[in-house]
């Protein structure tokens, strides 16, 4: 029985790479975007779904500002079939509510699915509340922080991840599902793969092509508005020393100074 | 000028005691509004007057969510019922996250959420979210009506009683129709020893201790010795070597310790998050450019393998 999973990926700037903010307060993203590290899971999640069940595809659904698709590439190169991505000026500043609402209406763009899995939060934002508000758009059910994902017969069945263990979880089709780090192990793309990426089908959607007013999204939408960015106040440096074979008596006088021991 | 009315979504433990996040809500709470209120999904009188020691007037309760998470129907509830107020105050729990996604959609209100601070600047609300791995603060203020919701990240604020008597109990509906999600079952790890959220010493170990063994080897003993609880990095947790309630990071705990001591931790962006609030950091690393020492007040760059057994062994000499 074919199942169809849309995944919700985001293009983030490296995370490894100073961040930097525009004069509007935007985030700067016209650097190189790649696909978001707690979207890998969510597209391995996915493939070994669909692997599991014998056949189906994997859809990948985006919102990135200039038509961005380097990190839908790796994706696709991972093995997913074909991607929406949406695409419009207008959506610069876009908050949860904004950004929930649109990717809702791309997903709709996306064909028949069983069901959407997404990371728990980005990256770059960590406002974490995407996925469940996507789930409220969309009227289906949500499980989040899923740490195992199994689904047969029409039904999820989810480990969900609590702050003092975990929940046995279950949920029917179609439904929303957010993934944890370390749900699975994501492959790393094949060349076979990065070479099929390239001629897999990407839509690129303008918010006209969803029926979604522009003033309802990005900053005209936000109900929010940035007034400072401010540097958080640093610590003051420490004492950094390399050890000659010493240095833990360093840590012993510190934990003496402290009143540790 | 303070609000009129603010609520604050409450959470209970395991042992069914109001979180010390929900304290420190509720203590912050009073502060931004002339009224505080409770909401919380189970028994208003469980949680009545600890409640009400920290402020709130009123409990509304939607009464025990049986065998279904907790986000689309607690969710629908809260928005059901949170006409006339103001803010909406939430953690950054897992099932505060669920609902206030849940409730948010049902109010077509936006959601600040990750935030280290909210204040009132004259009649806006302005939140304080860190951004850049902590190097930067954005202020960001509401700009629609109520009611505004916001989830701030443990240990923001320090809770305090207020003194006051047990809060009244109020009944709130649960919306039938809202989406389910089923729980079957619970599990509820063990934890001994000091608790990393509240332990005044934690230990923490990465990916530089080498192998799993040696959290037990250099981590746990390290710990025993100075009575401390033991933490972790994420990517310690993903590969299996200790299990998630040793998190400390950005998901997992939050934790600010008088000492933190980082044994083989290069201090990634998601982990600093978790820690940089500690009074004290010494950390390990052979890395001498490793991001943790930018928030260590004493460094070693040195192999861990090395450093710690001496450690333990001088500790050892000590007594």
């Amino acid at each position: 029985m074919a199942l169809n999973v849309v995944v919700c990926v985001k293009q983030i700037p490296d995370p490894a790479d100073p961040g930097a903010l525009d004069a509007d307060f935007t985030l700067k993203r016209d650097v190189k975007l790649i696909l978001d590290e707690s979207d890998s899971y969510g597209v391995e999640m996915a493939l070994q779904l669909v692997d599991a069940a014998g056949g189906g595809e994997v859809t990948l659904v985006s919102m990135a500002p200039n038509g961005e698709v380097s990190g839908l590439r790796t994706a696709l190169a991972m093995g997913a079939a074909k991607g929406v991505l949406v695409s419009d000026d207008a959506l610069a500043g876009s908050g949860a509510r904004e950004t929930a609402k649109t990717l809702a209406a791309a997903i709709g763009k996306a064909g028949d699915y069983d069901l959407v899995i997404s990371g728990v939060e980005s990256s770059d934002g960590y406002t974490g509340v995407v996925p469940q508000m996507l789930a409220a758009q969309l009227g289906h059910p949500m499980v989040s922080f899923a740490k195992h994902v199994e689904i047969a017969d029409g039904t999820v069945k989810v480990a969900r991840q609590t702050e003092t263990g975990s929940q046995d979880v279950e949920a029917p089709t179609p439904c929303v599902v957010s993934v944890t780090a370390g749900v699975v192990e994501p492959r790393y793309p094949s060349f076979k793969g990065i070479m099929a990426a390239k001629s897999k089908p990407v839509d690129t959607l303008t918010l006209g092509d969803l029926g979604i007013d522009a003033g309802t999204v990005g900053w005209a939408g936000a109900g929010q508005e940035i007034t400072t960015v401010e540097d958080a106040p640093a610590r003051q440096a420490g004492e950094i020393v390399e050890d000659d074979g010493e240095g833990f008596q360093k840590i012993v006088a510190k934990l003496e100074e402290l009143k540790v021991i | 000028m303070a609000l009129s009315k603010v609520w604050v979504f409450v959470e209970t433990d395991e042992n069914g005691s109001l979180t010390t996040l929900s304290k420190e809500l509720l203590t912050k709470a009073r502060d931004l509004g002339d009224t505080v209120e409770a909401f919380y999904a189970g028994d208003g009188n469980d949680v009545a007057e600890t409640a009400g020691a920290f402020g709130a007037t009123a409990v509304h309760a939607t009464g025990p969510i049986e065998g279904q998470l907790l986000g689309a129907p607690v969710g629908a509830a809260l928005a059901a019922a949170a006409e006339g107020v103001d803010l909406v105050l939430g953690g950054t729990s897992y099932d505060a996250r669920d609902v206030f996604g849940a409730a948010a959609v049902k109010l077509d209100q936006p959601v600040i959420s990750n935030t280290t601070a909210i204040d009132l600047d004259g009649d806006a609300v302005v939140t304080t979210v860190p951004v850049f791995g902590g190097e930067k603060l954005v202020k960001t203020k509401f700009t629609e009506g109520g009611p505004m919701l916001c989830m701030l990240r443990p240990k923001s604020y320090e809770a305090s009683e207020a003194g006051g008597g047990a809060a009244s109990v109020n009944s709130v509906s649960v919306p039938g129709d809202a989406p389910t999600a089923s729980v079957l079952a619970t599990h509820v790890e063990e934890r001994e020893g000091p608790q990393l959220d509240s332990s005044p010493i934690v230990v923490a170990g990465g990916r530089g201790l080498g192998d799993p063994a040696k959290f037990e080897e250099y981590i746990e003993t390290l710990g025993k010795k100075l009575g401390a609880a033991t933490g972790a990095t994420r990517a310690i947790v993903d590969a299996g070597w200790v299990p998630y309630n040793k998190q400390v990071g950005q998901t997992g705990k939050v934790v600010k310790p008088n000492v933190y001591i980082a044994a083989g931790i290069s201090g990634a962006t998601q982990h600093l998050v978790g820690m940089k609030g500690s009074k004290n950091i010494i950390a390990i690393n052979k890395d001498p450019e490793a991001p943790i020492f930018s928030v260590a007040d004493l460094g070693i760059v040195g192999d861990v393998h090395k450093v710690l057994p001496a450690l333990i062994e001088a500790l050892n000499a000590k007594g």
